[in-house]
């Protein structure tokens, strides 16, 4: 049945070097992450002095620059704010997000059409920064856990998302349990969303990961570190190259592994996610796809 | 009497889906305080604005701010360096997924191609911040790449961040090395849904693999390459603030500082909330303007629009 290609010189030679090209791609793409793992995991005296790409730990092999990281205070925090964070988030979110696309998608409810009007509207036009800092602050959420939360807690793709996928559900379902004496809620949390749970699952993803990530409504919104995220420390410790240590010990040894310290900060917090992520693709590519259709 | 009747209309629907109305309270009001009252608030850009005595005690000044921007120093920089990483990021950020398509697309080897695209994504699943932490360290005096870019060009190794020259470079080309992948996933399933026949038919009629590419591959995903071409030219002036937050500094704004990191440091630095918001209207206003006139042009032209 397989067609019988015969291969020009110049089709091979296109094969090889397309191969050799997706090879350097990926190469790349992986190469800055191994280089800081590796780096992590070094002798500091020689990372310190060390201008080319790390693919072998250099010297001898230690974790001593994860110790130092791990008993640091701020690390615990913001891991534990961030896990908050993502929690609530998916909780919050990811119950809005079923209530919208249930009621958006009821024929039988005539205010669908405004709302959905008001809802896409801002996919067009927004207040910006400032005005929206301001209702913040006017409602006294700044420096609160909410201000990371509520401001955050619907958005238009998702809502579109949700909405499509609920769409497809038919009509015929609610009916029927609505004759067996279902009430709205029982339809929507047991009938609906266990039938749509695949983009909702997709839907919780994107929240998730955006949670992990995000940092900058923490800069505009909060001032105090012991709510701060993970995200907020790590740009002390890498952008912003905050000093690491607060105590006065001057030793040579805690000296020497502050080289470490950024390398081993980043392992630490991008570790869960490049860990979990190759067996969620799929469901990421799911998420795009949808996202693309009705986007 | 219309008027009523409309009124009558809702007033049965409110009672016969009372727990739908009841539902979409919380949407509705969340979309009321977070979305449509910023953009009331954006009235204090006509302003003095005062934090203390609100939108409604603050002194009006018409377009006084807008005046200020536009005269001013940094209104020429600011839209120049917002344009040229739109237009930059457009034309290299924009094909780089669709050729890495294309070109895996011609790889036969089911694991191979998997692996290449699973590492691929790699890059987008790293957050802001770790992203720049790692250019930083990169491109740093003695860094990776500011020792190759060092070699290449025979001079000693330098802070590559600390020079105007080289910041879109860096912003561009770390575009590219996180959203390829990513970016990538949407045309590959697209490439996916050809149909093989036509493959076969044309190499039976004596097409070769370009010729294959030019006159079925690429029409067959075009309508898909147009619909994340209107997506992208809607978002061309919007560029974001985290990442050019994260990697300039003073030394070279004259380069980095765009609209958005303007605004911040306006608003959370100065503290010129009045002006800073006005600067920011003017963003959204041309966004807006940018993302409907995209789309008119394509629903006339294309048949693909997105609204």
């Amino acid at each position: 049945m397989a067609m019988v290609e015969k291969k020009s010189p110049a089709r091979i030679l296109f094969l090889i070097l397309n191969t050799i090209l997706m090879v350097l791609i990926a190469f790349v793409c992986f190469v800055p992450i191994w280089h800081v793992i590796m780096a992590s995991i070094s002798d500091p005296g020689l990372v310190d002095k060390n201008t080319g790409l790390i693919l072998f730990p250099l010297g001898k092999v230690s974790i001593n620059g994860y110790k130092y990281v791990l008993s640091y205070n701020n690390v615990w925090i913001g891991y534990r704010n961030t896990i908050f964070y993502v929690v609530a988030q998916c909780l919050i979110t990811g119950v809005l997000t079923v209530v919208a696309g249930y009621i958006l998608s009821r024929k039988r409810f005539q205010f669908r059409g405004i709302l959905m009007g008001i809802i896409s509207f801002t996919m067009l036009f927004n207040g910006g920064m400032i005005p929206t800092y301001m209702v913040v602050r006017d409602l006294h959420m700044l420096d609160t856990r909410w201000a990371m939360l509520i401001p955050s807690a619907l958005n238009v793709f998702y809502i579109i998302i949700m909405r499509t996928s609920i769409q497809t559900i038919p009509d015929s379902l609610e009916e029927s349990a609505t004759i067996d004496g279902a009430g709205e809620l029982t339809i929507m949390f047991k009938i609906i969303l266990p039938l749509s749970k695949a983009t909702f699952a997709v839907i919780l993803l994107f929240i998730a990961v955006a949670k992990w990530n995000e940092w900058f409504p923490a800069l505009l919104y909060l001032s105090d570190n012991s709510r701060y995220p993970l995200q907020m420390f790590l740009r002390d410790i890498l952008i912003k190259q905050t000093d690491f240590t607060s105590s006065s010990d001057a030793l040579d040894q805690t000296q020497l592994y502050k080289v470490l310290v950024k390398y081993c900060v980043i392992v630490v917090s991008t570790l869960p996610i490049l860990c979990v992520y190759p067996f969620v693709q799929k469901y990421f590519v799911t998420g795009v796809m949808i996202g693309s259709v009705k986007g | 009497m219309k008027k009523n009747g409309l009124l009558a209309v809702f007033k049965r629907d409110i009672r016969r889906n009372k727990v739908l109305y009841l539902l979409s309270l919380p949407i509705l009001i969340w979309y009321l305080i977070f979305a449509y009252r910023p953009m009331v608030g954006v009235l204090m850009a006509f302003q003095n604005f005062n934090p203390v005595k609100g939108i409604s005690g603050s002194q009006w000044v018409g377009f006084k701010h807008f005046v200020d921007f536009f005269t001013g120093a940094f209104a020429w920089r600011t839209i120049r360096n917002t344009l040229a990483l739109s237009l930059l990021d457009l034309i290299f950020n924009f094909p780089a997924p669709i050729i890495f398509a294309l070109l895996l697309n011609e790889v036969k080897n089911k694991m191979f191609k998997k692996t290449v695209q699973t590492i691929s994504y790699m890059p987008y699943f790293i957050s802001m911040v770790v992203m720049c932490g790692i250019i930083v360290d990169f491109t740093k005096s003695g860094g990776v790449i500011s020792t190759m870019v060092a070699n290449l060009t025979g001079t000693t190794s330098q802070n590559l961040l600390g020079d105007a020259a080289y910041f879109r470079p860096i912003y561009i080309i770390s575009n590219i090395w996180q959203g390829i992948g990513y970016g990538s996933i949407i045309y590959i399933a697209a490439l996916s849904g050809v149909d093989q026949e036509l493959y076969e038919a044309a190499t039976i009629d004596g097409a070769g693999r370009w010729k294959q590419t030019i006159h079925i591959t690429i029409p067959s995903i075009s309508s898909t390459i147009i619909i994340m071409l209107i997506l992208k030219m809607g978002t061309m002036l919007s560029v974001g603030s985290e990442k050019v937050l994260l990697l300039y500094s003073p030394a070279i704004y004259e380069t980095s500082d765009i609209i958005s990191t303007y605004v911040y440091r306006m608003g959370f630095e100065n503290y010129n909330y009045g002006f800073s918001t006005a600067v920011g209207l003017f963003n959204s206003v041309v966004n807006t303007i940018f993302l409907l006139t995209t789309n008119y042009i394509a629903g006339k032209y294309s048949e693909t629009s997105l609204f």
